[in-house]
């Protein structure tokens, strides 16, 4: 270590050198320095303590910074987010290639089926959410004749009413840090209407999306690396993301693929127990119903095995809840845990559960517009007290999200002006994501080696690959995760972007990807014959 | 469980007829605290919100991003009836810019053809190059300074530079991340200034505590405090940052918001560029921007930047992982923040109409902080520091001893037990300088600059009024206690 201090200090400028002995000079009285240079012989300047474990190959012009890989906060360096990982910036890599050199590659574009992001894949937005949305952004239009002749009637009508619930109505002002109060009133009736249970207002919290609604919870209930929190396996990264970046212990959940994906309540009795034996408190359970990345919905009787099991062992129960609108398959339908556990009986004080819901997903897709809210049942009000005071840190999430929030638990009704055009639009696009759902599906499910559960709902197809022995070995190698490797392969031969099973945990010893039913219903052939070609070729090359 | 300091929340207040929520060492307060007289009308100088308080939006940037939200409209013959030519113009530019539109996911740090034209903004203003990739695009300040924070602090022993007073954003997130806030105190009697002979003692004590301090935070325009930061003091700051080792984080949210013209606003960024030597390229600095302040005030939209100089690369992406895990900004507030930093420009059809609007606010501010002060100042046992820039004007009341113990015996912070009062009594919801940080036994309250001018020469008279009856009454040593 001294001779990195010493190696740094030689590459000073005078004019640094004397900044550093002015330091000294000025901390000679602080007792934590003087403390320091009696155990040193070198005369350590503060600016060098940060970086005294570096590896001294690893100095750069860097090291001598106040934040650097070693003196990030090591939480941030832990957590991992593969939705965006390794494979994206491959994809860019290659796009901009693509850009610079157009046909240097057998494809012509990178197909991004890596994330739900399904307006950048040209789904068009719903028409009605939109037009009250430019109303509400400029609402000085909404008197004028002119108006009529660009906007529907409803959309008008919609955008007066929201205005009214504004205070002043006033889109550019900070809100209520849950969420305007009239918005919430709506998004209320939207969930009773679903639910045939009460709602409550108060119980909302509007959020920049889903995202930082989860956020907002793993930091209220982790306290310390011995609270864990059981998620299913596979897992949305978020979940994994955010218990690192707050400090606490994800408890894994095995998912039955065998099953459907199926949720087998004696494999969370086990998980449980086997994470009380190290020490750690369970406090919450996370469930993704419709799954993501494995688009099963569960069935009502699951359901209520999770409710009665969350409510013995006294978990939070979080309800991922934001591909509720997304089902495919006619034999399945999405119940709300609210819903069930009402239905069961249970009340406020009976069950503490969160339910998430975002704008990003369902037949809109509006991910850009950041909109989301959880709703929060069976806490103290306390506790509540303690949610509001971590949500009015950021004071409010964004007014645009807040209404198309209200909007989508509250679309057009038989009988209105849009009610046609809205539902056409909505069952073009739900129909069509399930074809495509079934195609891909049938695609995956022919190839060697491959097997693949149906999307019942959700966005996402989760395929089991049975990579080849040789294949391994090359990823080995290639100091890549066999799957990610998979992935990079599929990318530099198609252009088509997943995820990598390994970014969402699976069972040790399996491989799987995550692709998106997203892209256009017209490119889907296209698709199917890439990624068709590209795997016979794949498994020719690596065949056992 | 750190406990965190939360403010007065607006709405709230609206809705529970003002409710006080005040920091930490104030507790909170409920409702039911206060006898509001059902005549009293509240007025809200308690946030930084001003459309909350009547201010109209610029139009050119709405009618952008409504055409944006329905870009349908775009193909309508019609749509030149209702929008100029040059709105058009502009929203389709953004649009070619996104990925798919206002509903698509952007890049996690933002549409990089809006983080060009905010570094050509910088740029502009500093006379500096700046890069685009070392701006990362976010749902306002607020989450800037969290998500850079959230990086820096490792635990209990690493502290965080904050003036006091101090916008209470920092002590809550500084809290929240489980860190130390290590204040040092402006110095209310040299106009709020920033006295490096302080920040030494500051850090030497955090020190002596065993405290590494790591970074430190200035607001300039001050929040609440409204001072300006002249060029020499910011030199000093970043020499005293980079002797010490610490990364300068700079909220410049208030930067069009000057309201006199001897400091006109200076980034860090550029003084630091202006230094020259090693320190510009080795002094780590965060600059946070917003479109929630300034002329524009479009706080409900979230949208702002950070842009990092010196930062390594290795530490960006790092960043940028964790950023991923919120998605992206959203959309539409990164539209407002690229027609914030590239408005229209002389000779575009709008350009009148913007400058006659946002130089309108700008005159109308700047004699509303005059009105503030003067009133501040001509009343009895309240002295006010002229509100140079920002939004705040934050007056020292001296309290009487007499009030002082009326408060501890009603269980109140002495200023807490003003602004009640005051509340009370007149409707005007101020935040109590508690809430942000004073010295020992000084008293303060925050009011914002923003309720429209018109009103303001009666706000300030049923202030006085107020303040005058208090001060009657708890100056009256011989008279008989009404509480």
């Amino acid at each position: 270590m001294r001779r990195f201090v010493a190696d740094l200090s030689r590459k000073l400028t005078p004019e640094r050198r004397k900044n550093l002995v002015t330091c000294v000079l000025q901390h000679r009285t602080c007792s934590l320095f003087s403390s320091f240079q009696s155990q040193s012989s070198v005369v350590i300047p503060i600016r060098f303590l940060n970086t005294a474990s570096v590896d001294p190959s690893m100095a750069s012009d860097y090291s001598g910074s106040p934040v650097t890989l070693d003196t990030i906060n090591i939480k941030v360096l832990n957590c991992e987010y593969a939705v965006r990982g390794e494979i994206v910036t491959l994809a860019q890599k290659l796009e901009q290639e693509l850009k610079e050199n157009p046909g240097s590659r057998s494809f012509d574009e990178i197909l991004y089926c890596n994330i739900g992001n399904p307006q950048s894949l040209g789904q068009q937005p719903i028409t009605f959410f939109r037009e009250v949305l430019a109303l509400c952004d400029h609402p000085t239009i909404l008197d004028r004749a002119e108006t009529q002749g660009l906007f529907s009637a409803d959309s008008i009508e919609r955008a007066f009413q929201i205005l009214d619930q504004i205070p002043g109505r006033a889109t550019g002002a900070y809100s209520h840090s849950q969420g305007i109060k009239g918005l919430r009133d709506t998004i209320a009736s939207g969930i009773e209407a679903r639910d045939g249970y009460p709602a409550d207002p108060n119980d909302i919290f509007l959020t920049d999306g889903a995202s930082p609604a989860v956020h907002m919870m793993m930091q209220l209930l982790i306290r310390s690396e011995k609270d864990g929190i059981l998620c299913p396996i596979p897992q949305y990264p978020l979940y994994s993301a955010s218990i690192t970046l707050h400090g606490g212990t994800l408890v894994p959940y095995y998912l039955d693929e065998a099953t459907g994906w199926g949720l087998e309540i004696s494999e969370l009795k086990n998980q449980l127990e086997a994470a009380k034996s190290k020490g750690i408190s369970i406090r919450a359970l996370v469930v993704i119903n419709p799954g993501n990345p494995t688009g099963q919905v569960l069935s009502e009787s699951n359901q209520k095995e999770i409710v009665e099991f969350c409510k013995k062992e006294k978990l939070v129960l979080l309800a991922d809840e934001v591909y509720q609108e997304n089902i495919y398959v006619p034999d399945k339908q999405f119940h709300s845990f609210k819903k069930v556990s009402r239905t069961m009986g249970y009340g406020e004080k009976d069950i503490s559960l969160v339910s998430f819901q975002s704008v990003s997903k369902g037949y809109h897709g509006e991910c850009g517009k950041r909109g989301g809210y959880m709703e929060v049942t069976g806490f103290s009000p306390d506790i509540r007290e303690q949610i509001y005071k971590v949500a009015s840190v950021n004071l409010c999430s964004n007014i645009s999200g807040q209404i198309l929030a209200s909007l989508v638990m509250s679309p057009p009704k038989v009988g209105d002006e849009s009610y046609e055009s809205y539902f056409a639009e909505k069952d073009a696009i739900l129909s069509s994501l399930a074809k495509r759902a079934k195609t891909l599906e049938a695609a995956l499910n022919s190839l060697e080696g491959v097997t693949c559960n149906r999307a019942e709902g959700a966005m996402y197809l989760f395929p089991r690959i049975e990579l080849p022995k040789k294949a391994i070995e090359a990823a080995k190698s290639a100091n890549k995760a066999p799957d990610a490797f998979y992935a990079a392969r599929l990318l530099d031969a198609t252009g088509i972007v997943v995820v990598p099973g390994s970014g969402f945990r699976q069972v040790p010893g399996t491989w799987h990807f995550r692709c998106t039913i997203l892209p256009q219903e017209d490119r889907i052939p296209a698709i199917v014959t890439r990624l068709t070609e590209f795997h016979k070729g794949f498994m020719d090359e690596f065949r056992d | 469980m750190a406990t965190v300091g939360v403010w007065l929340d607006v709405a709230m207040a609206s809705e529970a007829a003002a409710r006080l929520v005040v920091s930490a060492s104030a507790g909170w307060m409920a409702a039911g605290d206060l006898q509001l007289q059902e005549t009293v009308k509240i007025i809200f100088t308690n946030v930084g919100n001003p459309h909350a308080l009547g201010q109209k939006p610029l139009t050119f940037p709405r009618q952008v991003v409504a055409l944006c939200q329905a870009p349908f409209l775009l193909d309508d013959p019609n749509v030149e009836l209702v929008f100029p030519a040059d709105a058009i113009a502009r929203a389709k530019h953004y649009l070619s810019l996104t990925s798919g539109g206002l509903g698509a996911y952007s890049d996690a740090h933002g549409i990089p053809g809006i983080r060009k034209e905010v570094s050509e903004f910088i740029e502009r203003r500093d006379g500096y190059p700046s890069d685009p990739e070392h701006i990362f695009l976010t749902g306002g300040a607020s989450i800037g300074v969290m998500q850079i924070l959230n990086c820096i602090i490792r635990g209990e022993l690493d502290g965080i530079l904050v003036p006091v007073p101090q916008y209470p954003l920092y002590s809550a997130t500084i809290s929240l991340l489980g860190g130390s806030l290590v204040p040092y105190y402006l110095e209310e009697t040299a106009n709020w200034g920033l006295d490096i002979v302080n920040l030494r003692q500051s850090v030497a004590q955090a020190r002596s505590q065993g405290i590494t301090v790591r970074a430190m935070v200035i607001i300039n325009p001050g929040n609440p405090t409204g001072q300006c930061l002249s060029e020499a003091n910011l030199k000093e700051v970043l020499q005293f940052c980079y002797q010490n080792n610490l990364v300068l984080l700079g909220d410049e949210v208030y930067q069009q918001n000057i309201y006199q013209d001897e400091r006109p606003f200076i980034s860090a960024r550029k003084v630091l560029m202006d230094m020259g030597g090693n320190i510009s390229k080795e002094l780590q600095l965060v600059s946070f921007h917003t479109v929630s302040k300034g002329y524009w005030g479009e706080c409900g939209q979230r949208g702002g930047y950070f842009e990092m100089t010196n930062i390594p690369p290795k530490t960006a992406e790092e960043i940028y992982k964790v950023t991923c895990t919120s998605h992206s900004p959203n959309v539409p507030g990164q539209i407002f923040l690229g027609l914030m930093v590239n408005p229209p420009k002389p000779g575009d059809i709008s350009y009148e109409r913007f400058v006659r609007e946002s130089k309108g606010i700008l005159e109308s501010l700047r004699r509303r902080a005059q009105i503030v002060t003067d009133g501040f100042n001509s009343c009895r046992n309240v002295i006010c520091n002229f509100t140079e820039g920002a939004m705040y004007s934050f007056p020292q009341i001296r309290l009487p001893p007499k009030a002082i113990e009326a408060a501890k015996n009603a269980g109140k912070v002495p200023d807490v037990f003003y602004c009640l009062k005051l509340l009370e009594a007149t409707g005007i919801s101020t935040v109590p300088g508690s809430g942000f940080g004073q010295k020992e036994g000084v008293f303060h309250l925050r009011t914002t600059i923003l309720p429209a001018e018109e009103d303001m020469p009666a706000i300030m008279a049923s202030f006085k009024k107020f303040n005058d009856d208090f001060m009657k009454q708890y100056e009256d040593y011989g008279g008989y206690l009404r509480m």
